[in-house]
């Protein structure tokens, strides 16, 4: 795209790269020190104070038994309320996209009420509901709930949107070389709608592994990661935190670079055919 | 694609033909009923034998419902279908999203014997609220003040960022787009956290300030406090801006990316200077973006504690702080009920009014 303002001057020009480029800095400003201070040999119980280069930290990952059973925890948790919002929420996409019926304005706006809700008031509010019966207990299974509650939302949107330009007369085309319902889903509409319901699972799985509001609302005693780095904060700060953190950065990035390229190089094969 | 009831044919319609035609009806009351139930189950308003019949009535809901498909034939299967997709989602959103809104507004009418009790009286306890605004006006103020402040920050650090990526990005536009969203893989509270590190008493920014002779200057601007940085309210505010950034950056990177070059030329071919072109041009293009990011960020940093907790002081707790206080700490959930939706009510108010001036149908 070419430039709106291209008769502008020089200084202007670069007063404002440079302004953007700080703000970009101001992103990584938390990211660079937690990542430095992965390196670091803190004395004491906080890792505030740079001291000495150590790769000790990076040794021992998993040196802090209480943090590494939170982030196992959080690891389960993301993992079931990933997969059962991204059902949920792939099949409203799905029947908001596919399909033109009665009362789809009204999903549409019911979808997007809980993303537009503090999230304080989404914990609270849940927690109100599972203090009234006593099917269930809080813990592990209260976290599932909530996490699906406001997963389901995200799911539905993005899938949605990466749906928008779907052919659906592709469909038909299966249909009419004879292809039954389910199989013309199966190797036609399912793979061709694959990149988007991954890349939602990919957001959902990260907006759980990091929830801590709604989370601490309905928790009980099961400690999730980012309740333990909240205990932790006022006791005792561990470097491993930083190293798990930069861990979960990487490989974060990773699946994100993934996940564009293989999108990348399948929309450029069905392009190319 | 659309949802053509059949055309009858001459004689006594089928029963096929029969569901059919209100396949449409069915498929939606069967929706509505159903999550009706739910909410109601949920909600309390039946309890006892009268909630597992409710249940009850709900799976038969759905059996009626597959019924019809069955006989209904294609048509009335195709018909259903996006009910039938639409249910299992809808359905969880109404008991878990829905019906937990009304405990909410029973719980924070109800009173408690003692803060150790579980038990709650429901007692029309409209002291709760009375309680609210009395004495958490402050902590009120601050919620809307700071998120006001940070939202108008992020509009301002996060509009020129997203203008130079989606016009000066050129091929590494994805990756610098990417770039805005990498810090938020790790989490939330560490983040913060390493700010409080960053912005502590020792840190590098204070001794920087310091060195350079600027503390005087930022305490008269009271961005700074006797000397410190942490526990003011410019770094809970500087917190909140840093923390919800992205939000503003995204849409207004996707508005502004959706914009013709063709009609930033036709300006520029009608001797459009460049200011005038950004002015009446791509300004009121991406005010869609700039809307969008508003309420993504003022909504979430309203409600926000985090940042409060661990950047700021007793001096500057918001809503949040309260809230999480009174409901998990003090044990007094009747109060903090009333609290978050006092914070709920407001929210939706400044959000309809907002939306009156600037509302764009591009939302969801």
């Amino acid at each position: 795209m070419s430039e709106p303002a291209s008769t502008q001057g020089t200084v202007g020009r670069w007063t404002l790269n440079i302004y953007a480029a700080l703000g970009l800095l101001y992103l990584f400003t938390p990211i660079l020190f937690i990542v430095l201070f992965s390196f670091n040999q803190p004395r004491g119980n906080f890792n505030v104070v740079w001291q000495q280069f150590t790769l000790d930290n990076w040794k021992a990952p998993f040196a802090d038994a209480a943090l590494t059973n939170a982030l196992w925890v959080s690891l389960k948790i993301a993992a079931l309320s990933t997969l059962i919002s991204t059902l949920l929420g792939s099949l409203i996409a799905i029947a908001l996209c596919r399909y033109r019926f009665k009362g789809a304005e009204t999903v549409r706006f019911f979808l997007v009420l809980p993303l537009t809700t503090p999230e304080i008031v989404l914990g609270s509010s849940l927690a109100t509901l599972f203090l009234g019966q006593d099917l269930i207990d809080f813990g592990f299974t209260t976290i599932v709930i909530a996490h699906i509650m406001f997963q389901v939302s995200f799911v539905a949107l993005i899938v949605r949107a990466r749906l928008r330009g779907f052919d659906w007369t592709l469909e038909q085309a299966a249909h009419d070389l004879g292809a039954p319902p389910f199989l013309t889903f199966w190797k036609v509409t399912f793979p061709l709608i694959l990149p988007g319901i991954l890349a939602a699972a990919l957001l959902v799985f990260a907006l759980s592994i990091d929830d801590f509001i709604i989370t601490l609302f309905n928790s009980g005693s099961t400690v999730t990661f980012p309740l333990q780095i909240n205990g932790a904060f006022r006791v005792r700060f561990p470097p491993q935190i930083n190293v798990l953190a930069t861990t979960i950065l990487l490989v974060s990035v990773v699946l994100l670079l993934a996940g564009t390229l293989l999108g990348n190089r399948r929309r450029r094969s069905l392009e190319g055919r | 694609m659309t949802a053509v009831a059949p055309s009858l044919p001459p004689g006594e319609p089928s029963l096929e033909f029969r569901l059919a035609r209100r396949a449409d009806r069915y498929g939606l009351w069967g929706l509505i009923g159903a999550g009706v139930l739910l909410v109601a189950i949920g909600a309390g308003w039946v309890t006892g034998p009268l909630a597992t019949l409710a249940l009850v009535l709900v799976l038969g809901i759905i059996l009626a419902l597959i019924g019809v498909a069955i006989i209904g034939g294609p048509e009335a299967r195709r018909i259903l279908a996006p009910y039938g997709l639409l249910k299992p989602g809808t359905l969880w959103l109404a008991l878990f999203y829905l019906a937990p809104l009304w405990t909410l507004l029973r719980i924070s009418l109800s009173s408690k014997e003692s803060r150790f009790s579980i038990d709650y009286q429901f007692t029309w306890e409209v002291s709760n609220y009375v309680v609210a605004f009395t004495e958490f006006g402050p902590q009120f103020a601050r919620a809307f003040l700071y998120a006001g402040t940070a939202t108008l920050l992020t509009i301002a650090i996060g509009y020129p960022l997203a203008y130079v990526i989606a016009f000066r990005g050129g091929k590494y536009r994805n990756i610098l787009i990417g770039l805005v969203v990498v810090p938020f893989f790790t989490s939330y509270l560490i983040r913060t956290i390493a700010w409080s590190f960053i912005l502590a008493d020792s840190g590098i920014v204070v001794s920087t300030f310091d060195r350079l002779h600027l503390v005087g200057v930022l305490e008269m601007l009271q961005i700074m406090d006797n000397g410190r940085l942490l526990n003011t309210p410019a770094a809970v505010i500087g917190g909140l801006t840093y923390n919800f950034l992205p939000f503003m950056v995204l849409p207004i990177y996707v508005s502004l990316e959706k914009i013709d070059v063709r009609l930033v030329d036709a300006a520029k071919d009608l001797y459009s200077t460049t200011a005038a072109t950004f002015r009446k041009v791509v300004l009121p293009l991406s005010l869609p973006g700039v809307f969008a990011g508003t309420l993504l960020t003022f909504i979430p940093a309203a409600g926000d504690f985090v940042n409060a907790q661990f950047l700021g002081s007793p001096l500057t707790t918001m809503i949040g702080n309260s809230i999480q206080d009174q409901f998990l700490v003090q044990n007094n959930q009747p109060l903090a009920s009333a609290m978050s939706f006092v914070l709920m009510f407001i929210i939706i108010v400044l959000v309809v009014i907002y939306s009156r001036f600037f509302g764009t149908q591009d939302l969801a």
